[in-house]
C-alpha cells in the first residue's frame, strides 16, 4: 500500500494505492491521521482510484476517519471508487456518513 | 457432494498472510473460469474469514489457520477456514452486523455480514477455547465449458 497526501487548511486529498486490509489498515491510519491533525481540514477526500482490493477492514478505515472529521467540523468525501470496492461500502451503509462518487 | 478438487493450505496468523491466503484460494478457483465479479467476491470473503481467526481467534497470540478450498459438482466453490483459537462464545451475536470485539482497532463488526453477502451459504462452526470453522459455497456461472 502507498499513499499520497496532498494538504491544505481547507482540504486534504489522500491517493490511495494497492489493497486495503486489516494488515494495511492501521499504516495508513496513521499517516492519514497525522495529516489530519497537523491541518485541520474542513473536508478528506479519499481518491480510490488506484485501489485494487478493499474488505471491511476499509470500512473501519472510513468509518474512523469520518469520526475524527465530525471533531472537528468537517465531512467525508469518497471519489474514483471502483465497483468491487462500492459494494463493500454500500453494504456497510457508508453512502449514508459520506458522499461517494 | 461430489468433491472434484480439493486444495490445503496452512499457514501462521500473521496479518501480512492475509493477502496471500485471499490469493492463493482465488488462484485455485480459476480453473472453474468464473467471472471476475465472482472471484473478488470470493477474495473478499476469504480475507474477511482469515482476518477474523487473526484478530480475534489469536488475538494476543500466533497460531495455525488451514483453509480447504474445493470444487464440488455444478461448478461449486467450497471454502473451509479453521483455526483453534479462543472460539466463539455467542456464535449468533457475533455475526450480527456492527457486532464487534474490537472497536478500538477499528474494525466494523462487517466480517461476517460480507462473507454472507458475497458467498451463497455461510455456516459457523465454533467451540469456545477450541476453535472456529467457516464454511463457505458459492456456485459459480461458468461461462462455456471447455471438454
Amino acid at each position: 500500500m502507498n499513499i499520497q497526501i496532498n494538504a491544505s487548511d481547507e482540504l486534504v486529498t489522500v491517493y490511495l494505492t494497492g489493497e486495503i486490509d486489516h494488515h494495511s489498515a492501521g499504516e495508513i491510519r496513521e499517516e492519514i491521521d497525522r495529516s489530519l491533525e497537523s491541518n485541520r481540514p474542513k473536508q478528506l477526500v479519499m481518491d480510490f482510484k488506484n485501489v485494487g482490493f478493499m474488505d471491511s477492514s476499509g470500512i473501519g478505515l472510513v468509518m474512523g476517519r469520518y469520526k475524527l472529521m465530525q471533531t472537528m467540523n468537517g465531512d467525508v468525501k469518497i471519489i474514483n471508487t471502483p465497483n468491487h470496492i462500492k459494494k463493500v461500502m454500500k453494504l456497510a451503509g457508508l453512502d449514508k456518513l459520506a458522499a461517494i462518487e | 457432494m461430489n468433491v472434484q478438487n480439493e486444495m490445503k493450505l496452512s499457514f501462521l496468523s500473521n496479518s501480512v498472510n492475509e493477502a496471500f491466503a485471499r490469493t492463493a484460494v482465488t488462484s485455485f478457483f480459476t480453473q472453474l473460469d468464473p467471472t471476475l465479479d465472482e472471484l473478488t467476491d470470493i477474495k473478499t470473503a476469504v480475507s474477511e474469514a482469515v482476518t477474523n481467526c487473526i484478530v480475534h481467534a489469536y488475538r494476543d497470540t500466533i497460531g495455525p489457520i488451514q483453509i480447504v478450498a474445493r470444487v464440488l459438482e455444478n461448478n461449486t466453490a467450497y471454502i473451509k477456514v479453521k483455526d483453534r483459537g479462543c472460539g466463539i462464545e455467542d456464535v449468533k451475536k457475533a455475526m450480527e452486523p456492527l457486532f464487534t470485539t474490537a472497536p478500538e482497532e477499528e474494525r466494523a463488526g462487517l466480517g461476517f455480514a460480507v462473507m454472507e453477502s458475497f458467498m451463497d451459504t455461510l455456516r459457523v462452526f465454533s467451540t469456545p477455547g477450541k476453535g472456529t470453522s467457516v464454511v463457505m459455497k458459492k456456485k459459480l456461472t461458468s461461462r462455456v465449458r471447455h471438454g
